[in-house]
């Protein structure tokens, strides 16, 4: 009964959709209010409707209702109830009605907050939003029914993939959606600004936090799916390059320029036809990485099932929204009145240099993950294209990239003195320089890795001295440094945070990719291996039975100089439903380096393979990372983006009326 | 600075990033591209006269049974990679996916030495049982192909 509720509930959901993506256009155009006022009440049905229905499936899922091929494919009875709750999420068609959930939510999102946007764009923008709607929702009701029933229903499921049982990657998922997702208001707010007609700071003003919300959410997925590959997968890498993981870098670094630019066209009316651009770009990109990741054409964990008939739909909609979201743009865009003007040595001269090379750097990574795609398409023979390509392509666009980081906030908007702030800067070069002397002194390695220590403090120690240049530390009295401290706008604080994190991932990405160290060895129970300094001893290994798995559970003693530091007790986990083993990783970290341990297979002599790994700097990744989604967040929470600030309230309405 | 200079300006920029792209990504693709091959395709690559020298390449196809091997050390293994028609014997120094077995389809990365065996920096791990990785499907289906080819010319 419950699923067949949640089954009707998206289709009225559907319905729902469609009529929030056709009346309030219309309305807009006609300047019929009443039908521009149908927008919000069936934004929020849309969004009462389809939570019903991931409720329902969610229901399903918890109380084990076998009789739902859904849950028979993706549950099993013994399953804890934390992956019971993420199982909705970690299959094909559950993971669709999450999209469809996050898209309802920004939906309502906008109606609720959107209040003081003018009617017409605001009728637009939930118009847009309903599209998309109809689009994602058509595609679950007809390709991928979360609903359907088995008669009869077996006895037990069959579990869920057992990479996927695992705390880091139950909410990986989520964040990583809500991204995606978050995105679509960018776009849609693009799409109504090109039929409206018009791009101002207002209309940036109400972007922007969209964006920058959908980039947190977005860093913090990656970040997520990064640790997760860390641990669980047993080779301690932390990116592979792997086309599903490009599919959600390239609506990041889309998405980074977009934020970036966005603030150009706040502060100084500038770039608007490119933002709008941006918008588009981003958004379709989140949808491609859908397709690449839902069609089955690429082969991973997150490849639930090949039907062709998903992929083609997923396609279609990708054509549909890209193709004339590009189209409207053609015809539109040239009409966008351009606005400030500025010298290319300026604020919005070091933006556009960031936004050239964000895009040239997704250009490159999307090149990089089609292309082989594109070879077989032909029938041109199999390649693959691995890290060594992106690692040629990507990082010499990113080493200008972060050095111009934190050369932009010094310079003045319009026109700007680049020796006077590379000048002021004088600090941070001398730190990148001495930290880099200081590495190569250490550990004399390759000059790359001396080249990413440099930036790494240069974006660092720069970001800082940029905080500190605002309040003017040392150059006046302390105590008016901290009345100007307390001052800063929180959008400052967030860039500070959110570029200074960057270098504290570039540190941690740089020191483990240059300098660990890797021992693999077949050990029996009492012997000891050392790897970078830690003798690492091996105690045995216990077996026992949990809910739905058996483990071999190896104890093993980690000492440095002698003295015992930690115990680690890396698994080996075997799953009989899915006849699959998964590797738990052990970790001891000193926030600094990781010192990580693997077990592999036991041999006929009774010894373990294991795989001993010294990871340097590694934890700074995801220190960077979560720095990074935090400096988004403490940005979104400045007062100019909050709702009903009631000074600035009158004044953006009275700022954007439709000059009629 | 006129509108006309700015536009040029970023004109300029826009074309020098273009270029930078498009010069980075040939050089790096002239470099970086892995071939997959099938043990059928290095015979006839090898009877054509064009070898593949020190190339990294990917070898796909299933284990055959009975070939799997591994050395005193314990880590090392050797096996067999098969397409049902030919056979590359495979050298691998590490750890194997946890699903790698006799009789399914596996992806190996590596080069071939000289003296004919697969030296494999990195074999690759699939993630369910019921799965086989495309390349390894498509190359099984020439192989069967190419069988059906050979009955007939021999008839």
């Amino acid at each position: 009964m419950i699923p067949e509720l949640g089954h009707y509930a998206l289709v009225l959901a559907l319905f729902v959709a469609i009529v929030q993506s056709t009346l309030p256009m219309v309305g807009a155009a006609t300047r019929n209010d009443a039908w521009m006022a149908v927008a919000r009440p069936c934004a929020y049905a849309q969004m009462a409707l389809v939570l019903l229905a991931y409720a329902a499936l969610t229901w399903a899922h918890a109380v084990s209702d076998f009789s739902v091929q859904n849950v028979v494919s993706n549950s099993h009875s013994l399953k804890p109830m934390l992956y019971k709750i993420s199982g909705v999420w970690g299959n094909h068609e559950g993971s669709m009605i999450l999209w469809v959930v996050m898209l309802s939510v920004f939906g309502a999102a906008v109606a609720l907050f959107g209040r003081n946007l003018p009617p017409t764009l605001k009728a637009r923008v939930l118009s847009v939003q309903g599209l998309i709607g109809v689009g994602f929702l058509l595609f679950v009701l007809v390709t991928s029914n979360p609903f359907i029933r088995v008669i009869p229903p077996p006895l037990d499921g069959r579990d869920l993939n057992p990479l996927l049982q695992d705390p880091g990657l139950a909410f990986h998922p989520p964040f990583l959606y809500a991204g995606y997702v978050g995105f679509s208001m960018a776009f849609s707010f693009a799409v109504a600004a090109l039929i409206e007609g018009r791009v101002d700071p207002a209309w940036a003003r109400w972007v922007r936090p969209w964006t920058l919300a959908a980039w947190s959410a977005l860093t913090m997925g990656i970040a997520m799916g990064s640790w997760w590959a860390y641990y669980e997968l047993g080779w301690g890498g932390w990116w592979y390059w792997d086309p599903v993981e490009n599919a959600s870098l390239m609506p990041w670094l889309a998405g980074t320029a977009l934020l970036h630019s966005a603030v150009v066209v706040e502060k100084r009316d500038a770039l608007k036809t490119w933002t709008i651009l941006l918008a588009i770009i981003t958004f379709s990109l989140s949808l491609m990485g859908t397709f690449l990741v839902r069609s089955g054409i690429l082969t991973s964990v997150h490849a639930f099932a090949v039907d062709p008939a998903r992929g083609v739909f997923i396609l279609v909609l990708l054509v549909i929204a890209t193709g004339g979201s590009l189209l409207l743009y053609s015809v539109r865009a040239p009409n966008l009145k351009a606005g400030g003007l500025f010298a290319p040595v300026s604020r919005e001269g070091t933006l556009v240099l960031n936004n050239l090379l964000l895009s040239t750097a997704t250009a490159t990574v999307f090149i990089g993950t089609l292309y082989p795609l594109f070879l077989d398409v032909l029938n041109l023979g199999k390649v693959s294209v691995g890290p060594p390509f992106f690692n040629a392509t990507f990082v010499p666009l990113a080493i200008p990239m972060v050095a111009a980081m934190v050369v932009g906030p010094m310079m003045a908007w319009k026109r700007g003195d680049l020796p006077g702030a590379l000048t002021r800067l004088w600090f941070a070069a001398l730190a990148a320089l001495a930290s880099a002397a200081v590495a190569l002194w250490v550990t004399g390695g390759p000059w790359l890795a001396l080249v990413g220590v440099a930036l790494g403090v240069w974006a660092l120690v720069g970001s800082l001295v940029e905080l500190a240049e605002r309040v003017r530390l040392f150059r006046i009295p302390l105590r008016d440094t901290w009345v100007r401290t307390a001052n800063l706008p929180r959008s400052a604080w967030g860039m500070t945070i959110a570029h200074a994190s960057m270098g504290i991932a570039i540190l941690g990405m740089t020191g483990t990719s240059a300098w660990q160290a890797e021992v693999i060895k077949a050990m029996r129970p009492g012997e000891t291996a050392e790897v970078a300094g830690y003798a690492v001893t091996f105690d045995g290994v216990r077996q026992s039975e949990i809910d739905n798995f058996r483990s071999d559970m190896g104890a093993f003693t980690v000492r440095r100089n002698g003295a015992v530091i930690a115990s680690l007790s890396p698994e080996r986990r075997f799953y009989p439903v899915t006849r699959m083993t998964t590797t738990e990783a052990a970790i001891h970290t000193t926030w600094v380096s990781d010192v990580y341990v693997a077990l592999g297979d036991p041999n006929e002599a009774g010894a373990w393979t294991v795989r001993l790994y010294h990871h340097p700097l590694v934890p700074w990744i995801w220190i960077g990372g979560v720095g990074m989604m935090l400096g988004g967040l403490v940005s979104l929470s400045d007062r100019r983006f909050r709702v009903g600030a009631p000074e600035r309230r009158a004044a953006r309405a009275g700022a954007v009326q439709p000059a009629e | 600075m006129t509108r006309k200079k700015r536009r040029l300006y970023m004109l300029l920029l826009a074309l020098l990033g273009l270029g930078t792209a498009t010069a980075l990504t040939m050089t790096a693709f002239q470099d970086n591209i892995v071939f997959f091959f099938s043990p059928t395709d290095l015979q006839t690559q090898q009877a054509q006269g064009k070898a593949v020298g020190d190339r990294n390449f990917r070898l796909g196809g299933l284990v055959e049974d009975g070939s799997f091997k591994r050395l005193p050390d314990g880590i090392s293994y050797e096996f067999r990679v098969t397409d049902t028609v030919n056979v590359v014997q495979v050298a691998y120094r590490g750890q194997l996916p946890d699903l790698f077995r006799e009789g399914q389809g596996v992806v190996a990365e590596g080069k071939l030495r000289p003296d004919g065996v697969f030296l494999a920096r990195e074999v690759l791990a699939k993630h369910d049982e019921n799965y086989m990785p495309p390349e390894v499907t498509d190359a099984l289906k020439r192989a069967d192909h190419f069988k059906e080819t050979a009955k007939t010319v021999k008839q």
